[in-house]
């Protein structure tokens, strides 16, 4: 035992090149990763930034009693969970929808070229994506000018600043935005299915759609099981640059997620403590939900990510 | 059935089809298309509203007020410093601290990678993160955008997992010729990675490049904010006094907020539409290699 101790501290030493590499990565980690981890214990506290922690007295679960109690939370819980299901119930299959319309496409040029400028937007900041969206759906907008010429409404809507628009805001620009590059990993499976399945059920005379649901849906499975798992344990996330860029006074009501809730209490508040508890409930909350959806998905697929 | 659609041997399927994806790409390019003939509008006509199809008389007059705008400059520098050193700082390190990871006989290799992969699943999240950046002297501090962003578990098993491809023998020649394990990294392994390297500078480049957050939460002093930060609060708080007052010197009040705008989002983009063409053959292999270990 004691033998094996200073065996390993001999070859730790002959390594020390190797160990070199790898400590500051751990250091870091410790520093910018465990750190803020610990520092999650603020919420059962009266934390004040300007003094250090010891000095900061101990409330317990003061704060989550709080914000449980705060109207404002559960409206950002309704807004986050609103989004997050329209994202999931429609936005999740739109890419695996593309990936498999993109397939049925025989010039591969033309398939390459469509792939190509769908992934593009992906590559745009937010800041300038948001940007023509708030341009669009404004006064004299794109989409007010299109509406109005096909007779679907007589009058201009003030889109961004009528609250009940929101969701559906949030949905369409991410959808613009997203599902190019959200259909890769799909177009990447599907293009290793074996072409002998195909031909075989060509051969027992299956259609278009009778091989497209019995043979890529079924070959594509796994990983429309694992991106589900993440899309579920995702539920009360939001994508935080989007809404941030998105919300304005007007709209607050129905934009503001637990993400912006979390922001607008701490750093724009001050309420550190109170803003922390919310952050560590929701964390306990997602992590529940990510087993569930491994456990469920396990059940009915056999399929999990552990 | 299937025979009775057919017409001349193409399907009704094929041409709805076909129409559909030039759908999507029209759709996809628009609002890029959007930005560009709405800065290049003439001020004048941008006084009556957007275009949607044609510039009505094309002039250079909002890109002379952005480039002529000092602070949006220095936007623009801060942004590619952040940019190319972040990218280089983020690779290497990341590269680094892998090649000792993927190294099986690492004494603690165990312990070292559950600690890295925690780091993956649990976060200490916003509030906890900006009180630790405040009490680091990282607010309101260049190197706020560079030290956090050095490192993601993500890219370091993409790193490692890419490592094992890479023949061991080549490794074990040069250790018999006396390289040192630094050598045989830089010299050996780097050199055979290049197809990781470009995928992970790509993807930390894109970040770099689009990130405004970062500069909204930490960055107060006007010098240091990024590009982005600046348009963020253009567009969305609706802040450009100091370039209407910058247009007002130059062009009289004729030149409309929104053309300097446009001009701004688009200075904001062409680096990376130039890129673009360049970068997108790796983005798919980018994709798989970390879907493979994702």
């Amino acid at each position: 035992m004691f033998q094996q101790k200073t065996e390993q501290i001999k070859t730790f030493m002959r390594q020390w090149q190797l160990q070199s590499m790898v400590i500051p990565g751990i250091v870091w980690m410790f520093i910018f990763c465990y750190i803020p981890m610990f520092w999650l214990i603020i919420a059962f506290m009266d934390y004040n930034i300007a003094k250090s922690m010891l000095e900061s007295p101990f409330v317990g679960m003061k704060h989550f009693q709080d914000f449980v109690m705060d109207d404002r939370f559960w409206r950002s819980i309704r807004n986050t969970l609103g989004m997050s299901s329209i994202r999931l119930v429609l936005g999740f299959p739109i890419p695996i929808l593309f990936a498999l319309l993109l397939n049925e496409i025989r010039s591969i040029r033309f398939k390459r070229t469509v792939q190509t400028i769908s992934y593009l937007p992906h590559f745009i900041a937010w800041t300038i994506f948001g940007g023509i969206m708030l341009n669009w759906l404004g006064e004299g907008g794109v989409i007010n000018q299109l509406m109005m010429a096909l007779g679907i409404q007589q009058r201009e809507i003030l889109f961004n600043s009528d609250p009940k628009y929101f969701w559906w805001i949030a949905f369409f620009s991410d959808t613009l935005k997203e599902t190019g590059w959200s259909a890769i990993i799909y177009i990447a499976a599907i293009s290793g299915i074996d072409p002998g399945l195909y031909e075989a059920a060509e051969l027992d005379g299956a259609n278009r759609w009778q091989r497209m649901w019995y043979i890529t849906i079924q070959c594509i499975r796994p990983t429309i099981a694992i991106l589900f798992i993440l899309a579920v344990s995702g539920l009360l996330g939001s994508n935080f640059e989007q809404i941030f860029m998105l919300k304005n006074n007007m709209n607050m009501k129905m934009a503001e997620s637990i993400d912006l809730y979390i922001y607008n209490m701490g750093l724009v508040s001050g309420r550190y403590s109170f803003s922390t508890a919310v952050l560590f409930a929701r964390s306990i909350v997602a992590l529940g939900l990510l087993f569930l959806a491994n456990f469920t998905s396990k059940k009915l697929n056999g399929e999990g990510i552990f | 059935m299937g025979k009775r659609r057919k017409l001349r041997g193409i399907s009704l399927f094929s041409v709805c089809n076909t129409l559909l994806m030039l759908a999507v790409c029209f759709i996809t390019l628009y609002p890029m298309y959007f930005v560009f003939i709405n800065a290049l509008n003439a001020p004048e006509q941008a006084l009556l509203g957007t275009v949607n199809w044609f510039p009505k008389a094309i002039s250079l007059d909002s890109y002379r007020v952005v480039f002529n705008d000092e602070h949006l400059m220095n936007g623009f520098l801060v942004t590619t410093l952040r940019t190319v050193i972040g990218t280089v700082v983020h690779v290497l390190f990341t590269a680094i601290v892998a090649y000792g990871m993927s190294k099986s006989n690492l004494i603690g290799r165990k312990v070292y990678m559950k600690i890295a992969l925690i780091t993956m699943l649990f976060s200490g999240g916003l509030i906890p993160t900006f009180i630790l950046m405040t009490k680091l002297g990282l607010y309101d501090n260049f190197l706020v955008f560079i030290i956090p962003a050095m490192y993601t578990f993500f890219d370091m098993v993409i790193f490692i997992s890419f490592y094992r491809t890479i023949p061991d023998s080549l490794e074990e020649s040069a250790k018999v010729d006396g390289a040192s394990d630094y050598g045989v990294l830089f010299r050996i392994v780097l050199p055979n990675s290049m197809a990781v390297i470009a995928t992970i500078s790509l993807f930390a480049a894109v970040y770099h490049w689009n990130d405004y957050y970062q500069g909204v939460l930490y960055i107060r002093s006007q010098d240091k904010l990024p590009l982005q930060t600046m348009l963020y609060k253009i567009i969305a708080e609706n802040s450009m006094s100091f370039m209407q007052q910058q247009a007002m010197a130059q062009f009289g009040a004729k030149l409309p907020g929104n053309s300097i705008k446009f001009a701004s989002m688009m200075v904001a983009t062409l680096p990376i539409l130039a890129v673009y063409p360049f970068i997108q053959r790796y983005l798919v292999k980018g994709v798989m290699i970390g879907a493979i270990k994702g």
